[in-house]
């Protein structure tokens, strides 16, 4: 087997933060990343699923060292790049690029199309065959903007269209790894398709690896290779995507598939749901033993004490006391 | 049994710097007790604008609105749209109520949620003040918070969305009002809490037998819960019918359209999406002919020019179940149900 492009290893991002005690203040930490491990081969899609606030958007994040870890390993293309400054990182940025979620917030609305997707070769000081205007045009050209669009600025796109530039501007380089944060989940349906199938075909054609975070599973079932399922800021299960839909083995990814509604009346009519109680706890306090264990209806005295490691069970791997 | 909701031809136009918006043209539909009805639509197909508009909640100074809604209650019946507005304020919240997308906006920062609630209350039975604070409770009960009668004391930054989301179904139910207008409801929501959500807002409809219009454009949200559902696109009601109509033989080349761009769970993942080509329409200046029709792959089984020239109007051999198309109905049969059913394998 290969080496993997990116392999994470223990990975932990606490946030500081504080609670006022009568007239002291007490220091507390939120635990968004709670040692995550997982490697990425090259070409490879890598969906990263889980609710709000279990820490997928600060995974993706730190693992392009946009936040900086609190502890663990991050090995980029042979390299570790936990500890390196933000000068030397600066190179290597060339390599890892993000999409962002909201088309809208993501683009300078002074700035026009052509300047926004030329930035990279700006910033990298690189100039491209044929100059940077040639290589923009033929970027928007790829990913299915008008060319002719060049000067016109983001308040004249469409949602979809903003997501487009937004792409465009995240291959200007041909980066080695994308993480692509919730790139559909601000688009409508029949847009949204559309993007993701841009960014399959901009994945076979250029092998990049893509760490896929989103929260419809619909989605991330259709786009990736492998699927990471997170829960308060820890990696529940990972497995190949066939394996984790068609034979989830912890229940939180059972519960999660369940609760998706797909469009087939018929069988939702008779479809036995798992509802879970509750709420996400806080990750500032997140609960001993398991992290899934208030809101689990498998949960033991073991659960509530001794939290389960990441093991090997079937095909995948699986943070439970009682698997499936 | 008598519709609760009865909405004809209702047709919604408002000013902006560019023009005239027609959000709303020709909508027709009714909702009866214990029934729900589904308005599915992408962003700007007007059905957040006809929602508003069945709590009189547009802007009365600019909009031109005609057509009429009726809401029936027990024993008398109001048409808002031309009805005045002291008399639209007595029946919004009391006959008709509403579910508003984002709990997190919708709840004021600076009151208590017991006090809230109470007001709703209070707006229709002036000086109850006991009455009002005793439902409040009765009604956080009946939405599953825990602890009622202390969570009512409590403001709003002390909830989760869920919880929230709860709270605004509590709101919306003070006056058990006949007909709950839903829009997106569970949005804002994780799926494990849109599940419970949605199962919640199923066992009160049993439970009260109110009619639903919900307003939604997660199909599979309208494969759950929907009866009947109706599709928008571009401010008209392109297909109309019950829900396993809709989804297992549509009729309009939209509904197929989006049917078959949804990413499936199960289905094979090698494959690619079927996208829906371009991007609707803006609605100051919709096509001459079908709004669909720039998007439309199925024109070549049209009679040549009708497309592009004529808006196709809202017809069917089933009286239950009508689309716009301009393609012959047998023919639409034919080659739709066999897509559906590839894209469901």
């Amino acid at each position: 087997m290969s080496t993997p492009l990116l392999s994470v290893r223990n990975l932990q991002k606490y946030f500081p933060t504080s609670r006022n005690v009568g007239f002291r203040k007490e220091k507390l930490q939120v635990k968004a990343v709670d040692g995550i491990s997982f490697d990425l081969m090259k070409g490879e899609t890598l969906g990263l699923v889980g609710e709000s606030g279990c820490g997928k958007t600060t995974a993706g994040r730190t693992i392009l060292k946009l936040i900086e870890p609190t502890a663990g390993e991050i090995v980029f293309d042979g390299k570790d790049i936990t500890k390196l400054r933000p000068g030397l990182m600066t190179p290597l940025r060339a390599q890892m690029q993000i999409i962002f979620q909201d088309p809208f917030s993501a683009l300078n609305p002074r700035q026009t199309v052509g300047k926004i997707i030329a930035a990279p070769f700006e910033i990298q000081k690189v100039t491209p065959e044929g100059g940077v205007k040639k290589e923009v045009a033929a970027l928007m050209e790829r990913v299915g903007l008008n060319p002719e669009h060049y000067n016109r600025y983001p308040h004249e796109f469409s949602g979809g269209q903003r997501q487009r530039i937004g792409i465009a501007r995240a291959i200007a380089l041909k980066p080695k790894l994308i993480v692509a944060d919730e790139p559909v989940s601000a688009l409508d349906v029949s847009i949204q398709a559309q993007v993701i199938n841009l960014i399959d075909d901009l994945q076979k054609a250029d092998g990049i690896s893509i760490v896929f975070i989103a929260h419809d599973l619909s989605v991330v079932q259709h786009i990736s290779d492998r699927v990471a399922v997170m829960y308060l800021g820890k990696i529940m299960e990972i497995a190949k995507t066939e394996d984790l839909f068609t034979a989830p083995h912890h229940p939180y990814t059972t519960a999660l598939l369940s609760a998706v509604p797909q469009p087939d009346p018929r069988s939702e009519r008779t479809r036995e749901r798992i509802i879970l109680k509750g709420d996400l706890p806080s990750p500032i306090n997140p609960p001993a033993g398991c992290v899934f264990n208030t809101r689990c209806w498998k949960a033991q005295d073991i659960c509530r004490s001794k939290t389960p490691e990441l093991l090997t069970v079937g095909k995948s791997q699986v943070a439970c006391h009682f698997p499936e | 049994m008598k519709n609760l909701l009865e909405i004809k031809d209702l047709k919604v136009t408002f000013p902006t710097d560019d023009g005239f918006v027609h959000a709303v043209d020709g909508v027709s539909i009714s909702v009866a007790p214990g029934e729900t009805v589904a308005i599915v639509g992408e962003s700007g197909s007007g059905k957040t604008v006809t929602s508003l508009s069945v709590i009189g909640l547009h802007n009365r100074r600019v909009t031109q609105i005609s057509g009429s809604i009726i809401v029936n209650d027990k024993n008398e019946s109001l048409d808002i749209v031309s009805a005045p507005l002291d008399k639209i304020r007595s029946y919004r919240g009391r006959v008709v109520s509403m579910i508003f997308q984002d709990p997190m906006s919708s709840l004021h920062p600076y009151y208590r949620i017991g006090s809230q609630l109470a007001e709703a209350y209070l707006v229709h039975n002036p000086g109850q003040k006991e009455a009002a604070n005793k439902k409040a409770v009765e009604m956080l009960e009946l939405v599953g918070i825990p602890e009622p009668q202390v969570r009512a004391k409590e403001y709003p930054h002390q909830f989760s969305g869920g919880m929230r989301q709860r709270v605004m179904i509590a709101m919306a139910l003070m006056n058990d009002p006949a007909v709950l207008i839903a829009d997106e409801p569970t949005t804002a929501l994780d799926v494990t809490v849109q599940a419970q959500i949605l199962q919640l807002l199923k066992d009160l409809q049993k439970k009260l037998n109110m009619g639903i219009l919900l307003i939604t454009h997660d199909l599979g949200v309208v494969a759950q819960v929907a009866d009947r559902v109706s599709v928008m696109y571009a401010g008209r009601i392109v297909e109309q019918g019950n829900v396993d109509d809709i989804f297992y033989s549509p009729h309009a080349p939209y509904t197929l359209g989006l049917l078959k761009s949804v990413p499936r769970i199960g289905a094979k993942s090698s494959e690619r999406l079927k996208a829906i080509p371009g991007q609707p329409p803006s609605l100051i200046n919709l096509p001459t002919g079908c709004a669909f029709a720039p998007r439309c792959e199925y024109i070549s089984l049209a009679p040549s020019g009708s497309c592009e020239s004529l808006k196709p109007e809202l017809l069917g051999s089933n009286s239950e179940h009508k689309s716009r198309c301009h393609v012959p109905e047998d023919k639409r049969d034919k080659t739709f149900a066999a897509e559906i059913k590839g894209a469901r394998a």
